[in-house]
């Protein structure tokens, strides 16, 4: 997409939120991208745009204006039997959004999709932060105590609870834990349908 | 009481700040809290450089112990995550504070490292149509 578009003033910019180079590492080797492929190990971007979970995609226009809030799409049809969004009318979307300017959403429209952070979700980012901490530090039993903290003040936030399971030993996709949260049910931005053609 | 050496991250920063604690209150001298986060406790409120957040309950922020911690993470409408024992609290970002930015519909910037060691920001893409992806390997 990049090779396509990037001459005609586009650029994604990737951002992983994984605690540790080495879990993003493969994923951008294989892809060698031309792009910045940034990661977050601190969840920064994640605080900044309330991100909920992942993949997460937000469209910002050359003034740096974000122009469709935080929203589920995939760029690939990997996950597509599990999440049911081919990724064919996002990336048709993109391409008009670049060569015809279509696609931007009115300031209010923006304003009345996005989700605001509230005073529990910013309290389990920052337990999530303190749990980060000690992990790091080898306080691995009072991490998972602030771990589950933040959980149960954002239940849903699968930054937090999907993504703190690798920190903590516990597989991401094939574990109790994370078929719990599956069957609790993935975290949705009410973000409206993309423009069709 | 003696003071212990404790671990505060503000936003991201990691500063150590000697503090006294009573069971799970951390309070902090007044010079202790102007050398590590540049407030100081004014007439006005809490003040750094020009700017002053006022205390509404100044009673619970003040003791002769000196600041408490969770008084001024709330006087700063400001998240406090806080293990005693271990001697590491988190001054987490406000949600009144991250939601106005939001709704100011100006992306928030941020600067991030790429595999290389690379720091980017995402300002540095003005100019262009960004699409920011958030992705994980879990």
């Amino acid at each position: 997409m990049y090779d396509e578009l990037g001459e005609r003033g586009f650029v994604p910019v990737t951002v992983a939120l994984d605690q540790s180079l080495d879990a993003a590492r493969p994923y951008i080797e294989r892809a060698q991208p031309k792009h910045p492929a940034l990661i977050d190990t601190e969840h920064v971007v994640a605080d900044l745009f309330n991100i909920v979970n992942v993949p997460t995609m937000v469209w910002i226009d050359e003034r740096g204006r974000i122009v469709r809030p935080n929203d589920a799409q995939f760029g690939t049809d990997t996950f597509v039997a599990l999440t049911g969004r081919p990724s064919a009318p996002f990336l048709a979307a993109i391409r008009r959004w670049v060569l015809r300017g279509e696609g931007a959403m009115p300031a209010e429209d923006v304003r009345a999709d996005q989700v605001l952070p509230s005073r529990e979700q910013q309290e389990a980012r920052a337990e999530f932060t303190l749990a980060w901490y000690l992990h790091q530090r080898g306080s691995a039993a009072a991490a998972a105590r602030h771990f589950e903290r933040a959980g149960r003040l954002a239940p849903g936030d699968w930054t937090i609870r999907r993504g703190s399971l690798p920190i903590r030993g516990i597989d991401s996709m094939a574990s109790e834990e994370f078929l719990a949260l599956w069957q609790e049910g993935v975290p949705r931005y009410p973000t409206r349908d993309l423009p069709e053609s | 009481m003696p003071s212990e050496r404790m671990t505060l991250i503000d936003e991201g920063r990691v500063v150590p700040l000697d503090v006294t604690l009573h069971g799970d209150a951390v309070r902090i001298s007044p010079d202790a809290l102007a050398a590590a986060l540049g407030w100081r406790l004014e007439a006005q409120g809490l003040c750094r450089g020009d700017v002053c957040v006022p205390v509404r309950d100044r009673a619970a922020l003040v003791s002769p112990d000196g600041i408490d911690l969770a008084a001024l993470a709330r006087a700063f409408d400001r998240p406090l995550a806080l293990d005693a024992d271990e001697r590491v609290a988190v001054l987490g970002a406000s949600a009144a504070e991250r939601g106005a930015r939001l709704e100011s519909l100006e992306a928030p910037d941020f600067a991030l490292p790429d595999l290389a060691g690379r720091t980017h920001a995402l300002r540095d893409q003005r100019g262009k149509k960004t699409l920011l992806i958030a992705w994980a390997s879990w």
